[in-house]
Parts: structure tokens; sequence; C-alpha cells
């Protein structure tokens, strides 16, 4: 049961959107923008980082509707899982093993960053841009998480839902809905 | 911020409508829970800057400031406003860690839907900006003059507003990286 009353028909993050339109705004725009608008990385290997990161702050609902989004980028739910599980094994490259080593500092606290891990990202081909989104990606979805987990959102456990959500995330990106928002959904009173 | 201004705009906008459009909780109980998020996440740009903010909004009682981040059961603020800071905390944690009692006490104490919501927003979002700002290792100047005369210019004219001192004009902005 959500903490405060989301609309029932909807789950995770999307609850929490269509109950505050106003902060839905600019959180799907950041998303859109990290994730899916045109950058050096490709959204696939952004999405392994937001799943990544998500995966450390075990939320389940982030977790499985990035990984199923960095799948579709990627045509391999393998990757996604290694990545997840381990992601110096996983079939990536060096440069983005090394920005996911950042991202996990990230996830622990911002000063836990080390000079090292940004130089080592350098060393295999990481740019500034790269490095500074990789940092806000991650702590992008410190927040995220804490958002869809802190209200108690519901999510289900159905991996078509998420399969169906990831296939619109990978073709969309994230200013629209990943689930229509039915007609009866009304927002919270506005504010004053 | 300006080092990428695509990023920035919706950071911007983000931090707008939490900490500076109008509101049932005041602009200075949002930010005193801003500042206690940044407090407890140790980032001190972060709760420098919204603690000059927040006693900027609070008839400048930067002692009142101080007593939140170190002791807010102690503090000179509503019920309310302790029960919502407790929720708070708990998100700086993890969002796991909030409980039905938690939220059960905000309501007692009067706090509505959308005031838990936006507690939970603000201090989530503050486990990000915090981050984004340690993460990259930015640099803090420490002169809390500086942090008290930007916190007055903010309080009065809000996150994107001040953004404009640094971020090119809106038509101007290029694409991405």
């Amino acid at each position: 049961m959500p903490h405060i009353p989301l609309p029932a028909q909807l789950p995770g993050i999307s609850s929490a959107f269509a109950f505050r339109p106003e902060t839905a705004k600019p959180l799907r725009e950041l998303a859109h923008v990290l994730l899916h608008e045109p950058n050096s990385l490709t959204a696939g290997e952004r999405e392994l980082i937001a799943t990544y990161v998500s995966s450390l702050n075990e939320c389940y609902f982030c977790h499985t509707s990035h990984g199923a989004a960095a799948a579709c980028h990627l045509g391999s739910a393998e990757t996604v899982k290694l990545v997840r599980t381990d992601f110096e094994q996983a079939p990536v490259s060096e440069k983005l093993k090394r920005l996911l080593a950042i991202a996990g500092q990230v996830q622990s606290g911002g000063k836990n960053v080390t000079r090292r891990a940004v130089d080592a990202a350098r060393e295999q081909g990481a740019t500034d841009t790269e490095i500074h989104d990789t940092v806000l990606i991650a702590a992008a979805f410190c927040m995220y998480n804490r958002y869809v987990d802190g209200l108690a959102t519901t999510q289900p456990q159905d991996e078509s839902m998420y399969a169906q959500m990831g296939a619109h995330l990978a073709r969309e990106g994230y200013r629209t809905p990943s689930i229509p928002v039915p007609p009866e959904v009304e927002p919270a009173a506005s504010m004053p | 911020m300006a080092f990428r201004p695509e990023t920035a705009k919706p950071l911007n906008d983000l931090a707008e409508v939490l900490l500076h459009a109008p509101n049932s909780l005041t602009p200075g109980e949002r930010e005193l829970i801003a500042t206690y998020v940044s407090s407890q996440n140790d980032c001190y740009f972060c709760q420098t800057v919204h603690g000059a903010i927040a006693a900027a909004h609070l008839e400048d009682n930067e002692d009142l400031v101080r007593c939140v981040k170190s002791d807010f059961i102690h503090a000179e603020i509503p019920e309310k406003l302790k029960a919502l800071l407790t929720i708070a905390g708990k998100v700086q944690q993890g969002g796991k860690q909030v409980t039905t009692g938690d939220v059960e006490a905000a309501r007692r104490a009067g706090a509505t839907d959308v005031e838990i919501h936006d507690t939970v927003l603000i201090a989530a979002a503050f486990c990000m900006y915090n981050r984004y700002v340690d993460g990259l290792d930015t640099w803090q100047p420490h002169d809390e003059e500086l942090y008290r005369q930007r916190g007055k210019k903010t309080a009065k004219e809000g996150y994107v507003t001040m953004s404009k001192e640094y971020l090119p004009h809106q038509e101007h902005t290029t694409k991405g990286a």
C-alpha cells in the first residue's frame, strides 16, 4: 500500500507523476536529457548505468524497467543481468566498466568518487561530458529510487509489463507516459 | 550547472517547483528540509547555501537553521515540520526506510498528502543534488558572507531567475554533448 493515495491503476513512478504533474514535468525532462537525447554514450550504455545504480539501491521498479529499456537498446537481457551482478565480467567496453565504477561510488556518496576512478575512466577514453553525465545519472537515480520506494509505490512483479515499458522508453524516451494514464485518474489538488 | 546547460534547466525547474513555487509548506520550511538532508549527506555547499536561503525566509534566524541541522526535535518549529523532517531523514538513508508509522505521525500533526509527497521528493532530490556537487568535486568557497548574500537573492528571486546569471539565453542553448 502506498503511503499516500496514489492512483492504483498505475505502477511505480508513473503513479507519483500522475499525482503531482508539476514535479513530474522537470523529472521527466531530466531523464529524457540524461538517457534519451543524443550523446556520445549510447542510450543502451546510459540505461545500463541507471539500471546498475537502481540495482545497488534495491529499487525493484526502477532496475526492472530501466533494465528492460537497456535490453531493448542492446538486444540482450543477458548483458543487463551481468552488469547488475558483476559488471567486470559483462560484455561491455572497458570505458563503460570504468564509468560504472564511478556510478557505484556516487551511489554510496558523492565524496566517495576518487581521483583514481576518474583517471581510469579518462585512460579508457571517457570525455569530461561523459564523466559528468555518469555522475549525474547515478545521482539522479539516487533520487528516483528514493522517490519510488519512499512513497511505497505499487511495484507489480509482472515481467510483460516491464518489457512493454522498456520498449516504450527505448523508443519514445521520457517526455510522455510509458503506461497510458486512464482518463479517470485525477492529479492531487493544485497548490494554492 | 554552467558546464551542461541541457541538464541545468530541468534541475533548476525541479528546485523551483519544490522549493520556491506556492505551496502549503512555506519556502522557509521547505528550505529547512533541503538543508537538513544536505547536512545529513555532509555536503558543505548545499547545506550552507540552502541554510542561507532558509534563514533569509525566516527573518535571518541563523540559529534556528543551525538547530534544525544538529537537533531538530528541540528546534522551535511546528510539530508537523518535525514529523516531516523525520520522514526526510529516513528518505536520506534509503526510500524503504520510511515507515507507515512515520507517515501516520506526520498526518496526525496535520500534514497533507501533497506535503508528505513533497517532503519525500525534496529529500530524494537533495540526495541527487548533494551527490552531483560532491561527486564532481566542485569548488566550494568557505565564505559565509558570500552564501548569506546569495541566499537572500535566491530567497527573493527563485532558482530559475538566478540560473540566468550563468546559463546561456534559452533560445541559444545548443544541443547535447
